[in-house]
């Protein structure tokens, strides 16, 4: 198969590497794209050209949903830079974060027992949206930078925005509890 | 069977060769089938001009199954042989089936369960079948010609036994399936079309035992799932049985008592139809020894009945807005599918929580077959300009079993397909040699609660020490939502690979025998089926070749390639007509070979032309 695979996601959708992207730019463009691999356009076509569509819209597919959104824009552009996000092994996560993750879990946990708790969980969320806003914002200024020491923090930026996510899946929790 | 027209190599097949394709829409209580005549999609009559046919089917000794309304009046006289609902079965293991209290005898077989008939044992496949079978002689008798291609729709949350075991009964029935398409997707595209509107839908779909929502996002042509939930175990029956309960209550009897109970079950229904269009309904229902039982219930006294019925429809509507990362007043238009959304209270309460009214305009038992009748229409390749394109979730997990019962995901729902993703793995053991690979889907993270898929094993792996060994295990999920595994031991290259067969799905050779079975009866011939099935799929690969070359032959292709193909298809065409079914599939193998690079090259001008709309970036740093 000739499926070029040295192109990395950027270029496929010929937009410059970068953690800030137009989003609205990557959409039109991942749908272009698609309606022109996509295996709908390819029915009555051979085995082989059919295989080789499903194939690419795979890849297009993969491309979009690890540039769309932040955290995984942070992933894939750090792992370009040869940074496995996952291998925690070379990153001591910040203890003054691990100390404010544990409080806000704890709070959380409490929220239940307010005489609102739904006025009370939506407080919560907000704080935790404008912590990701703010997380988001320092992974661009590092990612502008590019500088080894700056791509370090990134790393360690984005460990933190992963928590963040995982708090934020817990709020809806809770949220799915109260309704 | 129309004669394909055939032109010389490098002519342009005809560009406005109509390819005769349905839509047909499965369904648990009726089943519909539809097409696009004349630019407009119509859902096909039967001889007595009925379009919904009921998904019922009776056996009969010695004689053809009866599909239908005749087969639905018999159900209460013949119950054991009459077989309907038979889509909560589908792809359905021997417990499962067993669990749903049908009244069906379930024999246990070494692949998947039958029910015992006066005809024989029968699988859901096969009942299935048949009511395809019955639709697609209604679409060639209505049509007046054979069928090149048909779109099934199934329900969003179809799992890969299920919607592979739809693909199963299609070919049964002789249907040559170009896409299954999700039953909210097609809902949206009759919509879709007809009013062009652009931004963010949902589809509010709620049948006689189901309820299902999907948001979906429409730009310029393309049709993105972007989040699907529902319970499969909430419609109009319970509406059926809330009123039949207040019934009961009113005259004070029990409804234990099965004659009283489908009495009271019956009025029920007729009562919950009549108060759509009035606003008090009297009800007069026999009970015990002709005791009759009258009363009245009003649109505000079925409105209490069914508030908490509507409420839990509701649930899955804001876990699907969450998956879906959009807010109830982001929705543009809310599409309803089923009979049951004729209910005005059902249309209130959508209203109020989207804060809309919902699109009713297209008849909500038929919208289905509608969508999927556009969207065969263009796979079929009838409307080569058209921009439209449908970008379908998966909607259900899949991953692998690891170490203590445990699942790891390796593709989470509601992911676009088709998708591709691969997972490492390694051994535990010293000198490990073989290892077993156990696909499942689900959202649960225990094996136990998930559905399993299929499992194999991935054997000759070198001995190494325990964790050195690389397995990389690749799925793939295609465009019908169906998966396929790969596992691969990286250092030594030893392969492993299954078209995913579901674990409760029928074996190739079962389907094989049932061709066979079926042709036999026919007194037909399987290598003459043989044959015939390797000739059309010669013209077909013909045909899109003879595309091909039309359309980038000159441009994509030296002299000598071009001329290597063209000695191909020759030899494909002189098989085709005179040659075995053996020596056409090594003729069409051969032009396949011949056609490698240039698929290939195709598929990157594709590419390059989908793109080169676009002014090029330049690159940062490479």
């Amino acid at each position: 198969m000739q499926i070029d695979s040295t192109r990395n996601y950027f270029e496929l959708f010929g937009l410059p590497a970068g953690f800030e992207i137009d989003v609205q730019a990557l959409t039109e463009r991942y749908r272009d794209l698609q309606r022109s691999v996509h295996p709908d356009r390819f029915t009555n076509a051979t085995d082989r050209e059919r295989r080789l569509s499903m194939q690419q819209a795979s890849l297009i597919n993969e491309a979009y949903q690890s540039l769309k959104e932040p955290l995984k824009r942070a992933r894939y552009l750090l792992s370009l830079n040869g940074v496995d996000i996952n291998d925690e092994s070379n990153t001591i996560m910040d203890t003054t974060f691990l100390m404010q993750q544990m409080e806000l879990r704890e709070t959380l946990e409490e929220i239940g027992s307010q005489p609102d708790p739904m006025v009370a969980l939506e407080d919560f969320a907000a704080e935790v949206g404008s912590m990701i806003r703010d997380l988001i914002s320092q992974l661009s200024t590092c990612f502008d930078d590019n500088s080894e020491s700056a791509l370090n923090k990134a790393h360690g930026l984005s460990l933190q925005l992963q928590f963040l996510y995982r708090l934020r899946e817990e709020v809806e929790e809770h949220e799915e509890a109260l309704l | 069977m129309a004669l394909l027209q055939i032109s010389e190599p490098g002519e342009s097949t005809a560009p406005h060769q109509h390819r005769l394709a349905v839509g047909i829409d499965l369904g648990t209580t009726n089943s519909l089938v539809a097409t696009v005549r004349s630019g407009e999609p119509v859902t096909l009559a039967d001889e007595q001009g009925d379009h919904l046919l009921p998904s019922v089917v009776r056996y009969i000794a010695d004689a053809s199954p009866i599909v239908g309304r005749l087969a639905h009046e018999a159900a209460a006289t013949d119950p054991h042989n009459t077989i309907s609902s038979v889509k909560r079965f589908m792809g359905r293991g021997i417990e499962d089936v067993r669990k749903d209290a049908s009244g069906y005898e379930f024999i246990e077989t070494e692949s998947v369960p039958r029910i015992r008939t006066v005809a024989g044992d029968v699988s859901a496949v096969e009942v299935s079948a048949e009511i395809l079978a019955n639709l697609k002689e209604r679409a060639e008798l209505s049509l007046g010609d054979a069928l090149e291609g048909v779109v099934i729709t199934v329900p969003a949350y179809f799992d890969d036994a299920q919607r592979q075991a739809t693909k199963d009964a299609a070919r049964l029935a002789g249907l040559n399936v170009l896409r299954l398409l999700n039953e909210p997707t097609a809902a949206a595209v009759a919509y879709g079309l007809d009013t062009g509107s652009e931004g963010i839908h949902a589809i509010y779909d709620l049948g006689g035992g189901t309820f299902d929502i999907s948001i979906l996002r429409l730009n310029r042509g393309v049709f993105e799932v972007l989040a699907t939930a529902g319970d499969s175990a909430l419609g109009g029956d319970d509406m059926d049985s809330a009123i039949a309960d207040w019934i009961a209550e009113q005259a004070g009897v029990g409804l234990d008592d099965a004659y009283v109970r489908r009495r009271v079950m019956h009025e029920a229904r007729r009562v919950k139809e009549a108060l759509t269009d009035t606003d008090s309904v009297n009800i007069h229902v026999e009970l015990h020894d002709s005791e009759i039982w009258q009363g009245e219930l009003t649109k505000e006294g079925f409105d209490l009945l069914i508030d908490g019925l509507i409420k839990k429809t509701l649930i899955p509507c804001r876990r699907a807005l969450r998956d879906a990362g959009v807010t109830a007043d982001e929705i543009m238009e809310v599409v309803m599918v089923g009979g049951s959304t004729r209910v005005p209270r059902v249309r209130e309460k959508v209203a109020e929580f989207f804060s809309r009214p919902p699109l009713v305009d297209i008849d909500p038992d038929k919208v289905v077959a509608i969508g999927a009748a556009l969207q065969a229409d263009i796979l079929a390749g009838n409307k080569p300009d058209d921009e439209m394109l449908l970008l379908d979730v998966s909607p259900l997990s899949l991953g692998i079993e690891t170490m203590g019962g445990l699942v790891e995901k390796v593709i989470p729902r509601n992911t676009t397909i088709p998708v591709a993703r691969a997972q490492e793995f390694t051994t535990f053991k010293d000198g490990q040699t073989a290892m077993a690979v156990h696909v499942l889907q689900g959202e649960r993270e225990l094996v136990d609660d998930c559905r399993s898929l299929a499992r194999f094993e991935l054997r000759e792996i070198p001995p190494m020490v325990a964790g050195a060994a690389r397995i990389l295990v690749t799925f793939q999920v295609d465009a019908d939502g169906l998966l396929e595994v790969t596992a691969r031991e990286q250092t030594s290259g030893v392969e492993s690979s299954v078209q995913v067969k579901p674990s409760y799905g029928l074996e190739d050779s079962e389907i094989e025998r049932m061709l066979r079975d079926n042709f036999e009866h026919a007194k037909d011939d399987v290598e003459a089926r043989k044959l015939r099935e390797q000739q059309v799929e010669a013209d077909r690969v013909y045909e899109a070749i003879s595309a091909a070359l039309a359309e980038d032959g000159e441009a994509l292709l030296t002299e000598s390639e071009r001329a290597d193909i063209d000695t191909c298809m020759q030899t494909m065409q002189d098989a085709r007509n005179n040659g075995t079914a053996g020596d056409i599939k090594r003729a069409i193998d051969a032009a396949d070979k011949a056609t490698a690079d240039f698929a290939a090259r195709r598929m990157d001008a594709s590419i390059n032309k989908a793109l080169s709309g676009h002014t090029l970036d330049e690159f940062k740093d490479g």
